[in-house]
């Protein structure tokens, strides 16, 4: 196990990759690879791109890979495509996109699928982050398919957050309905050689206004109560309003524009203080998370010694108990003992 | 605390070598998933440093090489030193697909191919060697 984080943190790309599928596995010990690498975190840019199907992602990101690489910089993939509800199986096929890195093993791209553990997927993109920064790349990158709430928490862990729209699909609607509006700290049009490209950027920007405008906006979600004195205070001078860009990834068109858009949001992240607040907030987050988890692997763990939840729902279905009073009874000992120890 | 979890398989099927024909690397692609694999698909024309650069990164547990050009005997042993390369040819299943001469398998077996499957080997039969023979990690 040590042996394995020497080898990462020495450059081994098999350790990385090995590490990445132990926190994928959650294979023994895993929790104590992750520790190990927190120390040598916190150097990297993390960069979410998302957006729906065939907008353009993964094109679009290994058209932003190989700009950074001509930077001299080092780049990590991390690239999330949905399993099949059915087998649990699923073709990841990202990789294909990725042409313009072809040999360059300094650009680390990883697949990994939503393997359907609720809640999971979120903290195995979290720590295969990690384990990215710990390796030493400048850049990550973590790409996901925008459907739902499960891709919202993950893109979350990123610091700046590029939502791609494809024009002319009718797709502001849906994003909207998706609340994937909030998250974005710039658009990126994409495809914007095609038809109805204008229009998508027209629409966006009043959306974006309509946004700002609207008194119910919290301030980008993360930080949104700390907030709310200080923009009070410095409305208007030093918000961000998420940039809208336009891109053709394809020919790599505007990749150049786009990369700066980002640049500027790092700077006016650390500028503002929202970059410490972020990261605070992202860290309180993480923690709860584990203790969520572990709380409830606690709880399977006494329904185990107990027989199992079914006897008690069949109590609760012949009306001999409820599900509160069910509650209670399990919880009882282990809260005693809690506070016991405290 | 860690509830036992199956480990899910993870493969790569690569096609590498100019021809142009991905049916069977399409089909075999479905199949694994159906079978509860997940599989990285590498896309046409690629070449055995792109397939080590994949399995590498993707630390997959089998790699599917699929050639149907004639091309294996020069393309197979690029692969099989490129992954030694990076400490990955021990733990990780190589397995032909397409159409290799008889004369022509010893000596990949003897590069270290664990098994070659021409046109009339089964699905089932595929991926349960897939299963009997996925390195213990």
């Amino acid at each position: 196990m040590e042996a394995l984080i020497d080898d990462l943190l020495a450059g081994k790309h098999r350790a990385l990759a090995r590490v990445i599928t132990k926190i994928e596995n959650r294979s023994p010990g895993y929790r104590g690879l992750v520790s190990a690498l927190h120390e040598h975190t916190g150097h990297a840019d993390v960069i979410g791109i998302t957006g729906s199907p065939g907008a353009g992602k993964s094109t679009l990101v290994d058209k932003m890979a190989k700009t950074y690489r001509e930077e001299g910089l080092t780049v990590g993939v991390i690239a999330i495509d949905p399993s099949s509800p059915f087998s649990g199986g699923a073709v990841l096929g990202d990789r294909i996109r990725m042409a313009s890195n072809v040999g360059d093993m300094d650009v680390f791209f990883r697949s990994m699928s939503a393997r359907g553990t609720l809640g999971g997927l979120s903290t195995a993109t979290t720590d295969a982050v990690k384990a990215l920064d710990a390796f030493g790349k400048d850049k990550i990158i973590v790409e996901t398919v925008g459907a739902g709430q499960n891709e919202v928490d993950i893109v979350r862990t990123a610091d700046t957050v590029a939502v791609l729209v494809p024009p002319g699909s009718g797709d502001d609607v849906q994003m909207l309905k998706a609340g994937i509006l909030e998250i974005a700290d710039v658009f990126v049009v994409n495809k914007a050689d095609v038809d109805g490209a204008d229009r998508t950027v027209r629409d966006l920007r009043e959306m974006v206004h309509m946004r700002d405008a609207s008194p119910l906006a919290g301030h980008h979600g993360a930080g949104a109560v700390v907030d709310v004195e200080a923009d009070a205070a410095d409305d208007d001078d030093d918000a961000w309003e998420p940039p809208i860009v336009e891109t053709v990834a394809k020919t790599g068109e505007g990749v150049d524009t786009f990369l700066e858009t980002l640049e500027q949001h790092r700077s006016w992240l650390g500028r503002t203080g929202e970059l410490e607040a972020k990261t605070r907030q992202r860290y309180a987050a993480e923690i709860r998370t584990l203790l969520r988890e572990d709380a409830a692997g606690l709880i399977a763990e006494e329904f185990e010694a107990r027989g199992g939840i079914e006897s008690y729902v069949d109590a609760v279905i012949a009306r001999e108990t409820d599900p509160y009073a069910v509650a209670d009874e399990i919880i009882e000992p282990i809260e005693a003992c809690v506070r016991d120890r405290r | 605390m860690s509830t036992e979890q199956q480990r899910t398989i993870r493969c790569l099927v690569a096609k590498v070598g100019l021809d142009g024909h991905d049916r069977g690397a399409h089909v075999i692609a479905r199949a694994f998933r159906d079978a509860g694999f997940e599989v990285i698909y590498s896309g046409l024309h690629k070449s055995p440093d792109e397939v080590v650069q994949a399995a590498v990164q993707e630390d997959v547990d089998v790699i599917g090489i699929s050639i149907l050009s004639g091309a294996h005997d020069t393309l197979v042993p690029k692969i099989i030193e490129g992954l030694k390369e990076y400490d990955a040819f021990e733990d990780t299943l190589v397995l032909v697909g397409g159409i290799i001469p008889e004369e022509d398998r010893p000596e990949l077996y003897e590069l270290g191919v664990a098994e070659i499957f021409g046109p009339g080997a089964s699905m089932e039969e595929t991926i349960a060697f897939v299963r009997e023979n996925a390195p213990e990690r």
